[in-house]
């Protein structure tokens, strides 16, 4: 994947700046979002996600930079010149028009004939599984249906790219579950680019195909959930994605993409390095759920049993180490685990590969 | 979908059986203030009138025979149809008409300007627009009277701007009418829209943007079918007074440019007064805002059945 997209992208931000009077909501924003590709941007409400995504469908003007569409600038041309459709957060339908209606309304814009804008929108109100709720007005369905008569409308003029501005926010967690996998589907199905924007990790991590993590107007750190989960770049995205430790080290060197510090407590450790770390104090991140406790007097770092929570399948153990720094671990509730007692005397050990020197 | 009794409604527990009681004040006040004086001007219009104002109590129907049909001087002759008042009601409901039309197109862009701004300027805005109308509308139609004068300030301004060589001749004519008319009751067109603009959802906009409609279909098929009941509001709050307006007619219209209102008014007024006829015109006239209003609630009703296409 990460080879192709450089071949065919779909959307080109190229140092995007956008202000408003003294404020800055976009930092010389640069991404590449491949053609076919589920893309969320992910980040903090206030960082700027959704000020993209408005600047990419024309409803926001950019201060500095260029917007490219299959190449062409598209940075000054009016939403409605735009090949791209939003589905909006609260759903925008038009509340005097039945369903149907909605849906062909961007059709009949494009020319379509009253016929052909029928066909198509029963068509695409078909795919989203609303035809029996055709002649509906929006006030008449469910969050849910008319969630999915919003993705109907922005889809039926076959976009070239659909913006998503969270649009699952509304929608209780189990149904937010379902829609998940289903528009997970639908971009598959259908071929088209999609932007999608969220604040909820879990969303971007099961859904996309790559993930920019935004914040304060910045892209902190692009590319696939994995990556984006397993090697985060700096502490923002290390502990906006997922539950991590940040534990302080002293690092003493630098090379090859490998760090060699001193964990607190004075243990040696070598793991890999964020690029740009350097030599000096640093974070080390470290998931709960691959901190292992052993013995004492083999592991890495020693601490005391400060907190135990039970949490079905797994447990949750907070560990204080001497300097008062906490260390959570995560332990799989099996029989066979040694589950210390609230107090003891613990050791935290980790593999090489499971820490990362971060970049602050 | 709510199931019933999810909602609170004026049946629901807390207000059972205070059915009555409650609604009491709202009926003495309908009953009182409406539903009697119609009907007192219901009986007049079909009394004998009095010479010097007043009525005899005897059954006729003079009065509408007197609005309607035209027997000569002496009433001995033929009925021909007597077109003298059903012009001055066919001119009221056209200058109604084009009053409405004036405060809607002015209206509208008004209350648009003033529902986009910041909420803390649209108090001023609102207040602003209602400031004239804390004095009393005589005194205003009068002010009025004064500034189009053929040698008022208008005209001086216009003069002395070069704009004009010759004074205009406002003053007695259709336009001075519309002009007080359409002055009187802006913001009665104005409030209403305003406050459905206010609550309308601009990213309904941005979705037609978005779906590639310009900015005059948005605003044909989307704003203003959105805002509809609010500008349904202010039509009708602009032409029913507008209608049965006597003050700017008289007052800026001279004798020519009679209206219904003027019509009514004479008829009350000092000792040439016939009150059954007076109360016969009024009574036509109010037919015919039921009329209107009758067939706007139907099609709302039809269109709501039908559920918009």
């Amino acid at each position: 994947m990460a080879e192709d997209q450089t071949i065919n992208p779909a959307i080109e931000i190229d140092r995007v700046v956008k202000r408003y009077g003294s404020f800055t909501a976009l930092n010389d924003v640069s991404l590449t979002i491949a053609d076919n590709e589920f893309f969320t941007l992910l980040g903090p409400s206030g960082c700027g996600k959704t000020t993209l995504l408005r600047c990419i469908a024309g409803f926001e003007d950019i201060s500095e930079g260029a917007i490219r569409l299959y190449g062409d600038d598209i940075a000054n041309d009016p939403p409605n010149k735009r090949p791209v459709n939003t589905v909006f957060q609260q759903y925008a339908l038009f509340p005097h028009m039945n369903v149907q209606r909605n849906v062909m309304f961007g059709l009949q814009r494009l020319g379509y004939s009253e016929m052909d804008a029928r066909g198509r929108a029963r068509e695409v109100l078909d795919l989203v599984q609303l035809l029996p709720f055709a002649d509906r007005l929006p006030a008449q369905l469910s969050g849910g249906q008319q969630q999915r008569v919003a993705l109907a409308r922005a889809l039926a003029p076959n976009p070239k790219v659909l913006l998503l501005d969270e649009p699952l926010s509304a929608l209780d967690l189990k149904l937010r579950q379902a829609v998940r996998l289903e528009l997970q589907q639908l971009q598959q199905d259908t071929g088209i680019t999609f932007i999608f924007v969220t604040h909820d990790q879990e969303e971007a991590l099961t859904m996309s195909d790559r993930i920019a993590v935004i914040s304060d107007g910045r892209v902190q750190q692009v590319g696939p959930a994995r990556d984006i989960y397993e090697e985060p770049n700096n502490k923002f995205v290390a502990d906006f994605i997922g539950e991590t430790n940040l534990i302080d080290v002293a690092v003493t060197g630098v090379s090859n993409g490998m760090a060699a510090c001193t964990l607190p407590g004075g243990a040696a450790f070598t793991c890999p390095a964020a690029q740009g770390a350097h030599q000096g104090h640093g974070h080390l991140s470290v998931r709960p759920e691959r901190v292992s406790l052993t013995a004492p007097e083999k592991a890495l770092i020693t601490g005391h049993v400060q907190r135990l929570i039970y949490l079905g399948t797994d447990m949750h153990i907070d560990v204080a180490l001497s300097d008062g720094e906490m260390v959570k671990a995560r332990v799989q509730n099996s029989q066979s685990a040694h589950i210390p007692a609230q107090g003891a005397q613990v050791g935290l050990d980790f593999e090489e590969g499971a820490a990362r020197l971060l970049i602050d | 979908m709510a199931g019933l009794g999810q909602k609170p409604t004026a049946g629901g527990r807390t207000y059972a059986g205070l059915g009555l009681p409650l609604m009491l004040p709202a009926w003495v006040i309908i009953g009182f203030f409406l539903v009697l004086p119609i009907g007192i001007m219901l009986v007049y219009s079909f009394l004998t009138k009095e010479f010097r104002g007043g009525v005899i109590w005897e059954p006729t129907l003079a009065a509408y025979d007197q609005f309607f049909f035209d027997r000569g001087l002496f009433g001995d002759e033929q009925p021909k149809i007597e077109w003298t008042y059903i012009l001055i009601f066919w001119r009221s409901i056209w200058q109604a008409g084009l009053a409405t039309l004036m405060c809607l197109l002015i209206g509208f862009p008004t209350a648009w300007f003033i529902a986009t701004r910041p909420a803390s300027s649209r108090t001023i805005w609102l207040f602003l627009i209602t400031v004239p109308y804390w004095v009393n509308l005589l005194i205003r139609t009068i002010s009025m009277k004064f500034l189009i004068r053929d040698n008022g300030p208008l005209n001086q301004w216009l003069l002395d701007a070069g704009l004009i060589s010759d004074p205009i001749h406002i003053i007695n004519t259709n336009t001075a009418v519309q002009l007080g008319l359409f002055y009187s009751y802006l913001p009665f067109m104005v409030l209403p829209i305003y406050a459905a603009v206010e609550r309308y959802n601009f990213s309904l906009s941005e979705a037609a943007a978005d779906l590639y409609a310009s900015r005059w279909i948005t605003l044909r098929h989307i704003i203003l079918p959105v805002v509809k009941p609010g500008i349904i509001a202010g039509c009708i709050l602009v032409f029913v007074p507008s209608l049965g307006a006597f003050l700017a007619p008289d007052l800026l219209g001279g004798a020519k440019n009679f209206m219904i209102g003027s019509l009514i008014e004479e008829q009350f007024k000092g000792n040439a007064g016939n009150w059954p006829f007076g109360a016969a015109a009024s009574m036509i006239l109010l037919s015919m805002v039921l009329i209107v209003l009758i067939f706007y609630a139907r099609a709302q009703g039809r269109a709501h059945a039908k559920g918009a296409s």
